[in-house]
């Protein structure tokens, strides 16, 4: 791929790129430094020391943190787990349903949280909430979530439903499956990777929300982002670093996990 | 011949149509017990769909296909004793081979030893036992063919459906596999029906081939039958390479039509049924059944001017112009035994037929 002719290069884009990259992860690349730093100063650097990774555990913040991470990891983990099933059960609608009426519609209805100004869909979640009259607390957070990772889940697991040919279901019932047999022997292991890679992004989707979140909590519950932001409205310690950094590895890792098994080819 | 054998698959007046179009206009066939069948046609004359609705993943839209004694058409795919070879294989991805060929067995309820002791057999059959326990993503593309063959081979079917199984296939592999196809097909006794549209392949495998066009079947019988007494136009096109050649039928008796080519040339050949006195019609000329003289031979002998000499290896093809101002091509094999010899562009020959090489065909 790499033809000289095919390239584009033209002066200044290089300049362009790194200044891009440069206002993009510095301020990461920063934080991650200073979440290693021995001063109480979020700015002078007083040499290398894990004490606010091991003040987030012990400090005096960390019964908040402790249960602010429960709260974040165990709803998104209910929150991936429900929105995948589905979302699964909508992309076998939506690709294996053949023409239906209002199947447009359905497509942007299924799709239209990511669209939709996430501050709108908060303010919708809490007018809804408060008209029915559900206390606020952990369920809000929990069933908002499940409805705002219902797109997220739905796109991987479509695309990779889209690419798995009808022929393959229809080669199992002419030997001699029926629906369910054909379903769950042959198309859903074929499925996995586009299903799990659909949990993995719903599943961050869900720990890294904040907006949303911070409007349907109820009093005394935090997740993660809204604990970091409760904590910095209070001023910036070092140990808000720290858990930023913490957060951001391990959402590196589930992004990239998810994008390594999206890569896997089972249709060859 | 093979008449006296029961219809293994019996299509009875089957018409299909998607919306306005119809892609099967009422087709009839009986195909028998333990018999190589064909569908042979181009691309969108229904071949497949008819496959397809053998196999239950198309219904019917009026009609009825009879499995031996049993109506089939309504049944799903899984309730069918009739198995499918398909055209990118479908092997499923997720499984090992040998898995892959004892599925039907299992879906049938087979203990997975006994399933995996006949998916063995199988493998053996198509000789790719050492590939058991790959992915067949792992395997070349005839390879996977001989698995696909093998997976639909392996619950024993009544009837095995081959919807062009060779088509991925490159020319030397692909002339192999007809041979070991045709092969399996004997060992097993399994009643084969096989789509194509390739007319050299169909020729080479089948019992009875049925050429089809336009959502019907144009011509039923055995390759020889239907290679030399094309009933249509079609037909003749379609099936090997041929001279077509518009004539007046001028005289019919004593079973012989005379046929006026223009210019004074006149040809003699068998009457056919549905063509009369005074119709004009279309006379098949198989290149292969003319040969080239610089003397007149006989009566029927057409005066023509070489235009060209094409060598293929084999053969030598010559297209000339004939003074009744047709454009024909005669097919000389490429050996001196024949005493063949090439003729020059634009030098005068006469065109000879072989007794019986004409033939009259409906439109």
């Amino acid at each position: 791929m790499r033809t000289g002719a095919a390239r584009f290069d033209f002066p200044g884009f290089k300049v362009m790129t790194f200044l891009c990259l440069f206002i993009l992860y510095a301020p990461l690349v920063i934080v991650m430094i200073y979440s290693f730093n021995d001063s109480r100063s979020i700015t002078t650097w007083g040499g290398f020391s894990l004490r606010w990774y091991v003040d987030v555990f012990t400090g005096p913040d960390s019964a908040k943190f402790k249960s602010a991470a429960f709260n974040s990891f165990s709803i998104a983990l209910i929150a991936a787990t429900v929105a995948t099933a589905i979302a699964t059960s909508a992309a076998l609608a939506m690709v294996r349903g053949g023409r239906f009426k209002l199947r447009t519609a359905t497509f942007g209805v299924i799709n239209l949280p990511i669209l939709v100004p996430e501050i709108v869909t908060a303010v919708a979640i809490l007018i809804f909430f408060n008209t029915i009259g559900f206390t606020r607390g952990y369920m809000t957070i929990l069933v908002a979530h499940i409805a705002f990772c219902i797109p997220f889940a739905y796109l991987p697991i479509s695309a990779r439903m889209q690419g798995i040919e009808g022929v393959y279901e229809q080669a199992a019932m002419d030997l001699y499956a029926d629906r369910k047999q054909a379903f769950r022997r042959v198309l859903l292991p074929m499925m996995m990777p586009g299903i799990f890679s659909g949990f993995l992004l719903a599943f961050i989707i869900s720990l890294d929300d904040f907006i949303i979140t911070n409007f349907v909590k109820g009093a005394g519950v935090e997740t993660l982002p809204t604990a970091i932001f409760g904590s910095v409205k209070q001023g910036i310690r070092p140990n808000i670093m720290a858990i930023s950094t913490m957060l951001l590895a391990f959402s590196t890792v589930i992004v990239t996990l998810s994008w390594l098994v999206s890569r896997i080819d089972r249709t060859k | 011949m093979t008449d006296e054998r029961p219809i293994a698959i019996d299509i009875r007046q089957v018409i299909k149509r998607f919306g306005d179009f119809t892609a099967l206009k009422e087709v009839s066939l009986g195909i028998r017990d333990n018999e190589f069948f064909t569908l042979l046609g181009p691309s969108g004359c229904g071949k497949t769909t008819l496959l397809r609705m053998i196999a239950g993943f198309e219904d019917v839209t009026a009609g009825a296909i009879y499995l031996y004694d049993q109506e089939i058409a309504r049944l799903p795919p899984n309730k069918r004793p009739i198995n499918t070879v398909f055209q990118n294989y479908a092997l499923f991805p997720t499984m090992t081979v040998l898995e892959n060929v004892g599925f039907g067995l299992e879906m049938q309820g087979k203990p997975r030893s006994e399933a995996n002791r006949r998916a063995g057999e199988m493998l053996e059959l198509v000789q790719l036992t050492q590939f058991a326990h790959r992915k067949p993503s792992q395997l070349s593309g005839g390879q996977q063919q001989r698995v696909a063959l093998a997976r639909a081979l392996a619950p024993q079917p009544r009837g095995l459906l081959l919807d062009e199984p060779l088509s991925a296939l490159d020319m030397k592999l692909r002339k192999s596999m007809q041979i070991e196809l045709k092969h399996i097909q004997r060992e097993t006794g399994i009643t084969f029906i096989f789509v194509t549209h390739d007319q050299e392949e169909a020729l080479t495998m089948s019992d009875r081939i049925a050429v089809m066009s336009a959502g019907e079947v144009q011509q039923l019988g055995s390759a020889r039958d239907i290679y030399e007494h094309p009933r249509n136009m079609f037909v003749a096109d379609f099936i090997g390479d041929t001279n077509l050649v518009e004539v007046s039928v001028d005289r019919i008796g004593g079973g012989h039509a005379t046929c006026n080519l223009g210019g004074g040339y006149m040809l003699s050949c068998e009457a056919v049924e549905g063509v009369g006195t005074g119709s004009r019609v279309h006379l098949s000329v198989r290149p292969e059944r003319l040969f080239l003289s610089t003397e007149r031979t006989g009566p029927e002998a057409l005066r023509g001017r070489v235009v060209e000499n094409i060598f293929i290896g084999t053969d030598i093809t010559t297209i000339l112009d004939l003074e009744a101002g047709q454009r024909f091509r005669v097919r000389a094999s490429n050996s001196d035994r024949g005493n063949q010899r090439v003729f020059e562009p634009g030098q005068d020959v006469f065109v000879n037929m072989e007794r019986g090489a004409a033939r009259l065909l409906i439109d």
